[in-house]
């Protein structure tokens, strides 16, 4: 295991009890700047939730994050938003009544413009506009911008999200199972998309589809039961016992990750 | 109105086309040419209706802001108040201040009451836009009935008597007091437009945008980045001047105002011609306002005042018949329409 000096996030030690529930278990845990990174474990194993502490929409019990050097523990979710750790949400969290368009322009006015001006600018406001429509054809979904979202499909509005979070400028982009509910071929686009993504954006990613966990992680942590179990390479973690056990309760391989690797 | 409205949204929109339109269809010559032909018939009111019918157009105009500046919190904003009635009365008592003490003229009027409102809105909206949903329907209901009940114990405007011998406002300082009714609903009217056109340009705005943000899903927003405090407690000031304005111009239609008019009926009819106009648009609530008007005052003058009562029938018709409002008729209709081709 390598480890450089300065991990864009370390994640120290970090609980998230509620009552008697410890649904964050005491993960240590640090990703590298423009990392691939993928979360996975069973259901119910706490990965969202560690996102949700991570994007500081839930207060840790105890322990400490810090994004690029800096302890956010205490930051609220818009001020770590802000300082370029964003996230999707797993069920698909949109402005169902405004037009796509204006999703997209909601983050990218948050970015390079004014978003409480209480007038508008046609200079300005034109900029945003077109910053908008590049990050709606950044995700394939230039052809209806003035839809209304909640008009969308499923596929589409996950795109959407995609859109929002690149419209943030982000550092780091938490991807809670982004690819839930989408087809096979909108599943190869938003690998696509992340894989198009700069190097100077790091990636996490929790996801079920495996292959998709190993067609963009170079780095996988297990979480089981609130615990990180296992953190490496996607060749050490397939051939990790304590993964199929917590995946399968059994240590076959084969069942878990194919025959064919 | 209601009818050309109607009209403009089946022609802005072709039934049959497949690709689905945002809710303000773009059509911005014939949402034009509807907002002028409406401005017209307000301006030449003078000219058809005698003094009383016409002072009663100048008070529905005077609620009609009122009603813009709850539309843009309940309806924009998704912030159901009954509390923009106290930045109403704090417009409206400073310009009967000023008019009795300082200067009658309008405009003068017009800027410090409307300052009065944003600020007196300011100071509340700082803890009351910290909640959401009913406890922020009940805090503003009781930054409401704290302004009527304040206003009325204080004796220097009159306590509960209110506050009379408003002297008529002219326009400049120095100017000829309006005291021929048309002049002074004209000025009412152009301080509707102004306020009015003060809600549209805030709806196209940023903020305006920001401010969907929040109705649609406040968390989001907030995890994208944005200080969400900040754009409701900025919105909630603008609306506050906005109510303030409001009653300005109520004061200068009627050189009155006294606890009464700030009372719960009135926000209360206030949040009901909202939901009355269509919650979300900024003209439905305006019509809404002048049925509230038309048929409390008007109405219910044939019926030994039981207009209150009329009212609630209306109300309760409305909500059955107009789910989404006056506004909400023209997607219905269309709705039907390309249904059956």
């Amino acid at each position: 295991m390598t480890t450089t000096d300065n991990p864009i996030l370390d994640i120290r030690d970090l609980t998230l009890s509620f009552g008697s529930l410890t649904a964050v278990d005491g993960v240590t845990l640090r990703v590298q700047e423009g990392a691939r990174h993928a979360l996975i474990g069973p259901n119910g194993a706490g990965k969202s939730t560690l996102f949700g502490v991570l994007a500081g929409r839930l207060r840790a019990t105890s322990g400490q994050i810090f994004f690029n050097g800096q302890d956010v523990t205490a930051l609220s979710e818009a001020e770590r938003a802000r300082k370029g750790l964003v996230r999707t949400f797993q069920h698909s969290s949109l402005f169902l009544g405004m037009s796509v368009l204006d999703n997209v322009r909601l983050a990218v006015e948050r970015t390079i413009s004014q978003p409480k001006r209480p007038w508008p600018n046609p200079r300005r406001d034109r900029a945003v506009t077109d910053a908008a429509m590049t990050h709606l054809e950044s995700v394939g979904l230039l052809s209806r911008p003035s839809s209304l979202c909640g008009a969308l499909s499923h596929g589409e509005r996950r795109q959407v999200e995609v859109a929002m979070v690149l419209a943030c400028e982000p550092r780091m982009v938490l991807f809670d199972e982004p690819t839930a509910g989408m087809s096979v071929a909108e599943t190869n686009r938003f690998a696509e998309i992340v894989e198009s993504l700069p190097r100077k954006v790091t990636v996490v990613v929790v996801e079920h589809d495996l292959d998709i966990v190993f067609r963009l992680a170079e780095r996988v942590s297990v979480l089981a039961a609130g615990k990180l179990i296992a953190d490496g390479t996607p060749e050490d973690i397939r051939t990790n016992d304590a993964v199929q056990e917590a995946y399968l309760g059994t240590s076959s391989n084969d069942a878990l990750f194919g025959a064919a690797s | 109105m209601s009818a050309t409205n109607t009209l403009s949204g089946l022609t802005a929109d072709k039934p049959g086309t497949p690709k689905l339109l945002s809710r303000s269809a773009p059509r911005p010559m014939l949402r034009l040419l509807v907002a002028v032909v409406i401005l017209l018939v307000l301006v030449s009111l003078p000219f058809f209706l005698a003094p009383y019918p016409l002072s009663l157009a100048g008070r529905a105009l005077a609620f009609g802001l009122l009603v813009v500046s709850v539309d843009l919190l309940t309806g924009v904003m998704g912030m159901p108040s009954l509390g923009q009635v106290a930045y109403f009365g704090a417009g409206a008592y400073t310009a009967g201040l000023v008019g009795m003490h300082l200067s009658t003229s309008g405009v003068v009027q017009l800027l410090i009451g409307t300052l009065a409102g944003a600020a007196l809105a300011l100071l509340t909206g700082a803890v009351a836009v910290r909640t959401a949903g009913i406890v922020f329907l009940m805090i503003t209901l009781a930054i409401g009935e704290l302004a009527h009940i304040g206003v009325g114990s204080i004796n220097a405007v009159g306590a509960s008597n209110g506050l009379a011998g408003i002297p008529p406002v002219s326009v400049l300082p120095g100017g000829e007091p309006l005291v021929v009714p048309g002049y002074l609903y004209w000025w009412v009217l152009a301080v509707f437009v102004i306020g009015f056109c003060a809600a549209a340009v805030l709806n196209r705005s940023p903020l305006g945008r920001s401010m969907r943000g929040v109705r649609d899903g406040e968390l989001r927003l907030r995890a994208l980045g944005q200080n969400t405090y900040s754009v409701k407690l900025i919105a909630y000031t603008i609306a506050g001047g906005v109510a303030g304005a409001a009653g300005t111009a109520w004061v200068a239609q009627t050189q009155f105002i006294s606890p009464g008019d700030l009372g719960f009926d009135m926000a209360a009819f206030a949040l009901l011609s909202v939901v009355l106009g269509g919650a979300g648009s900024l003209w439905g609530p305006v019509i809404g306002a002048g049925l509230v008007i038309f048929v409390r005052d008007w109405l219910g003058g044939y019926i030994e005042g039981r207009g209150t009562l009329l009212l609630g029938v209306v109300f309760v018709i409305a909500v059955y018949v107009l789910p989404r409002g006056v506004a909400g008729i023209k997607w219905r209709s269309l709705r039907r329409k390309s249904s059956e081709s």
